[in-house]
């Protein structure tokens, strides 16, 4: 690609006490395109996340966004430039109405500049606009979902809150944390053609994800992670198909067959 | 189970009136719009008429009282309730704003109208660079610095013999009127009541009250938590300190007992007993409160007995509060079911 990439993650390691969480993790996202991270439990797929958003400080390495090292900045700092991020438990406002939770990131100084969600944020008010964004991305604006307590709200919609939140500040790039983890195959089904519809937007966005058959349908490209290490990157069919990868979710042959005679 | 006797529990049911005053039908009638306003107005006609209805000075001087600790109370109800924030700070503000307020029209001679609204602003943001170290943090720290402050400048003031030491700065101006005074301090109640239930509802209200909520999420909508902590800490220290200002013009005494703890603790006692999170609750905790340790004065060492035994019997038969019990009353009937 002739292109710069957008996000460039170079030589990323982070070390909780003595464990290596992530060690020196490179990757490139190009704008536009829809990056999948897989990996096992406990790989730092997490890790990465915060690492990058700046919800956890680094141990060394750089994240080049556009060109600008955003390492060590602070994490509303980096969610201000647009590198938006999902959570996985899901941390809505609990105490407000639905569309209230919009109201705050609509507030934020990104969303004032820049007009928040297709520029709404510049026209009406902001909970007219919260109530847009929850349209938009699957609340039934004549239902009573969107001002129902979000305490009240299924997990489905408590995840697709996580990606209106992001959809708020406008963002460049939304990394998503499990955003498909909790929900039922048809909550799956309808937030599919959701995340390809945000990358028609030009969002582009970083999937991290245990529910491989939903995220090779949407990826462009998978990188795998194993113990805090990169173990490949490549188009989802190679993934799929490479016996590391086999081998760090079910572990070596030699093993099973030993668990098989036990 | 016992087939005989059928259990039976208590529903609530919002009033027919209370679900047509939601939106824009509550202007349909006068019924609905007294409705909505008699409560609201009760509170304000009821806080003007009580130097009316008040005999005699000393009385009069309770109901001054009684707005400057109201003042602490709404301040410490919206921190802890809506940013999250627990204060003890109530002295720390209160003496700040007192002193500075007593410096302010010893020593350049400004009349009490200046010397208020100069020290809310000079105190306030005293208080909030005081107290900004600690608002990165989360848990019982600012708490426990918001506790440590006051009895840290009471020891200074009190050690070096500054501001005139244990015996205080006296010699300071009036309100030139009882009448005076206790209009200017109930209007100003009102005026801050109005102010801190409209800032609660506004969209910087929501990422405050957001704050309380899920500061994580905060930080990943672009905006700077302490910023907003920064903002609210001020807001308090304000109404904090423009009581503490207020109090010392109309004891014409700045002292160190402006330190003392109790501006700490019955600001918090009337938020529990007048209800947490509706800002008017501890206005009315503080109208209860004061008074009856004004009463209870005659029982001399006693007084603290009686009025620890009325805080925990509100606590434990009824810990969400009079205002909220009151709104529950009024908005909503109950009838008994079986189940």
């Amino acid at each position: 690609m002739t292109q710069a990439p957008l996000l460039q993650v170079k030589e990323l390691s982070k070390t909780f006490g003595g464990i290596r969480a992530l060690e020196k993790v490179s990757f490139d996202v190009h704008e536009g395109e829809i990056l999948g991270i897989i990996g096992p439990n406990g790989s730092g797929k997490t890790t990465i996340v915060n690492g990058i958003t700046g919800f956890i400080r680094l141990t060394s390495g750089q994240v080049l966004f556009r060109g600008r090292d955003i390492a060590g900045k602070p994490a509303h700092k980096i969610a201000d430039m647009g590198v938006t991020r999902t959570f996985q438990i899901m941390r809505p406002y609990y105490s407000l109405p639905a569309y209230k939770n919009l109201v705050i990131p609509l507030f934020s100084p990104r969303a004032r500049r820049t007009g928040g969600w297709r520029g709404g944020g510049r026209l009406g008010d902001r909970h007219t606009v919260g109530i847009d964004i929850l349209e938009e991305i699957g609340f039934e604006r004549d239902s009573h979902v969107p001002y129902k307590a979000t305490a009240t709200l299924p997990t489905g919609y408590l995840k697709r809150l996580e990606l209106a939140r992001c959809l708020a500040l406008k963002p460049e790039i939304i990394i998503c944390d499990e955003v498909f983890s909790g929900l039922s195959m048809s909550e799956i089904a309808s937030m599919v053609p959701l995340i390809e519809r945000l990358q028609m937007d030009g969002i582009t966005l970083i999937m991290i994800e245990h529910r491989l058959r939903e995220l090779f349908k949407v990826a462009s490209r998978v990188m795998v992670l194993n113990f805090g290490r990169k173990l490949m990157e490549g188009p989802p069919a190679e993934v799929m198909a490479d016996a590391r990868v086999k081998e760090a979710y079910f572990g070596s042959r030699e093993v099973r067959e030993v668990m098989d005679h036990a | 189970m016992n087939q005989n006797t059928p259990q039976r529990r208590r529903e609530r049911i919002d009033r027919g009136i209370k679900v047509r005053c939601q939106g824009i039908y509550s202007l349909m009638s006068w019924r609905e719009m007294t409705y909505i306003t008699a409560p609201r107005a009760a509170l304000i006609a009821g806080l003007l008429a009580l130097p009316l209805v008040m005999p005699g000075m000393y009385w009069q001087r309770v109901i001054s009282i009684v707005c400057i600790y109201a003042l602490l109370a709404v301040g410490f109800d919206f921190l802890a309730h809506f940013v999250g924030l627990v204060s003890l700070g109530g002295a720390f503000f209160v003496g700040v704003g007192g002193y500075l307020a007593a410096i302010l029209n010893t020593a350049w001679a400004l009349p009490p109208i200046a010397t208020i609204p100069a020290a809310t602003v000079i105190g306030a943001t005293l208080c909030t660079l005081l107290l900004l170290p600690c608002l990165p943090l989360r848990g019982v720290y600012f708490a426990i610095v918001t506790l440590m402050y006051p009895l840290f400048l009471a020891r200074v003031i009190e050690a070096l013999d500054i501001l005139g030491g244990t015996d205080g700065i006296m010699g300071i101006d009036g309100f030139g009127g009882r009448w005076t005074e206790q209009y200017a301090v109930i209007g100003m109640l009102l005026i801050v009541l109005f102010a801190v239930r409209r800032l609660v509802n506004t969209d910087i209200g929501l990422v405050l009250r957001g704050v309380k909520d899920n500061d994580q999420a905060i930080r990943a909508s672009g905006m700077n938590v302490t910023r907003y902590k920064a903002l609210a800490v001020f807001i308090t220290a304000a109404m904090g300190c423009m009581s503490g200002a207020f109090l010392v013009h109309i004891y014409m005494w700045s002292g160190i007992s402006q330190f003392a703890l109790d501006f700490s603790i019955l600001p918090i006692a009337a938020t529990v007993i007048g209800g947490g999170g509706t800002l008017a609750g501890p206005v009315i905790g503080c109208l209860i409160l004061v008074p009856v340790s004004e009463l209870l004065r005659d029982f001399g060492t006693l007084r603290i007995v009686f009025y620890a035994l009325i805080l925990v019997a509100f606590i434990v038969f009824r810990s969400e509060g009079i205002m909220v019990y009151a709104q529950r009353k009024y908005h909503q009937f109950e009838r008994w079911t079986q189940v």
